[in-house]
């Protein structure tokens, strides 16, 4: 580091080096696999209610088949990493759908709880389980203010390569962590949103003023879900 | 962990497989190892272990040590194209740890079988992976 950069400094400036532009607002931002996550980027989902159909599900099962979230006919405990809430306001009765997933917080309260450093945030703000550490205490699953988490209570089969999930271990969404790391700058979910027409999810670096999810944010604003709890949450939603 | 080394070193040293008294080593893809054989036998797991953390906490995702580029190469298919799995004595990693008489947990997580095994890795081939796991009777 001769011109006087830092470590981070100088892996930065390999990162911007790697940004390749698609199309103005369209970055393909390729990381280094060398390179540690650093918090120049900070990712995020923004979610637009208005556009979420009540009666599709594509976002679940496109997280489902990214990861293999089997159905073991279990509902009560079969791992759920997207839920499709439908929620209704009683003055005037109006109802809106919305996909439900880990937050991806700041200041995640399942980060606070979890006894064995298992459950970290990483440094570009995904919210993850390291399942070699976690003894499936389940705190976290208590903690977090969105019951984003699940548990699995029993052997698997069958993973994917870029999904290693197993019994006794808690997991929840990891923003398709597998996908980012490779640049693919997409999730499974938003993905499947997008190609079924409805464009309600849009996946995006929340620290980029340039990114589609910064201005969008910025024109037209997006809530917290529970923001009275100063989370920060990364997935921010659009007309609830 | 002591026992672990001496009988890890036992087979480095003896070349016990060659013999036919060792364990049956599965031919591997590709000419040479990302580190030397004998490396591999005495530190294989120490790769390993510091390359997860690197990954799981920085995102860290060169392969050289990833438990994913050992399975590239030394998970190979059978004459009928089908990939041992982890359960089975064919399989690269199983088939050694058995011989030594220790008990790996990798593989109740992991995948084991290359990204090969799984067909082309697009959407449409895992749908069908899916499909087919679901037509599954239910235990």
């Amino acid at each position: 580091m001769s011109l006087g950069l830092t470590r981070r400094e100088f892996l930065q400036g390999a990162g911007a080096a790697g940004a390749l532009t698609l199309a103005p607002g369209v970055f393909l931002y390729a990381k280094d696999p060398e390179a540690p996550v650093t918090d120049a980027v900070r990712w995020g989902l923004l979610v637009d209610t208005r556009l979420c159909q009540e009666d599709c599900n594509a976002c679940v099962d496109a997280c489902n088949e990214e990861h293999n979230l089997q159905d073991l006919g279990r509902p009560e405990t079969d791992a759920q990493w997207i839920r499709k809430l439908t929620v209704r306001d009683p003055l005037g009765g109006r109802t809106i759908s919305l996909p439900m997933m880990c937050q991806h917080c700041e200041n995640p309260p399942c980060v606070d709880v979890c006894p064995t450093g298992a459950s970290f945030r990483r440094e570009d703000g995904i919210v993850l389980v390291d399942k070699h550490t976690c003894i499936g205490c389940r705190y976290c699953m208590m903690a977090c203010p969105y019951k984003a988490r699940s548990f699995i209570h029993e052997n698997l089969t069958e993973q994917l390569p870029d999904a290693p999930r197993g019994k006794g271990c808690v997991e929840s969404c990891t923003l398709c962590v597998h996908k980012v790391d490779a640049g693919e700058n997409t999730t499974a979910c938003a993905e499947a949103c997008h190609k079924d027409g409805h464009q309600a999810i849009l996946f995006g670096d929340l620290n980029d003023p340039d990114s589609e999810i910064s201005k969008r944010i910025r024109e037209f604003g997006a809530t917290q879900i529970r923001a009275d709890l100063g989370l920060n949450t990364g997935v921010r939603y659009q007309n609830l | 962990m002591l026992f672990m080394l001496s009988v890890v070193a036992l087979i480095a040293f003896t070349g016990a497989s060659a013999e036919g008294l060792g364990p049956f080593i599965p031919k591997a893809k590709g000419e040479q190892c990302v580190e030397p054989t004998q490396v591999m036998r005495e530190r294989h797991w120490e790769f390993i272990l510091h390359q997860r953390d690197e990954t799981v906490h920085k995102g860290i995702r060169t392969t050289r040590h990833s438990l994913k580029n050992c399975l590239e190469c030394h998970v190979q298919p059978d004459e009928e194209g089908r990939f041992p799995r982890s359960s089975e004595p064919t399989h690269f990693c199983t088939n050694c740890h058995v011989f030594a008489g220790i008990r790996i947990d990798c593989f109740e997580c992991h995948a084991d079988r290359p990204h090969e095994a799984y067909g082309a890795i697009s959407r449409h081939s895992r749908l069908s992976l899916n499909d087919m796991f679901r037509k599954r009777p239910v235990r």
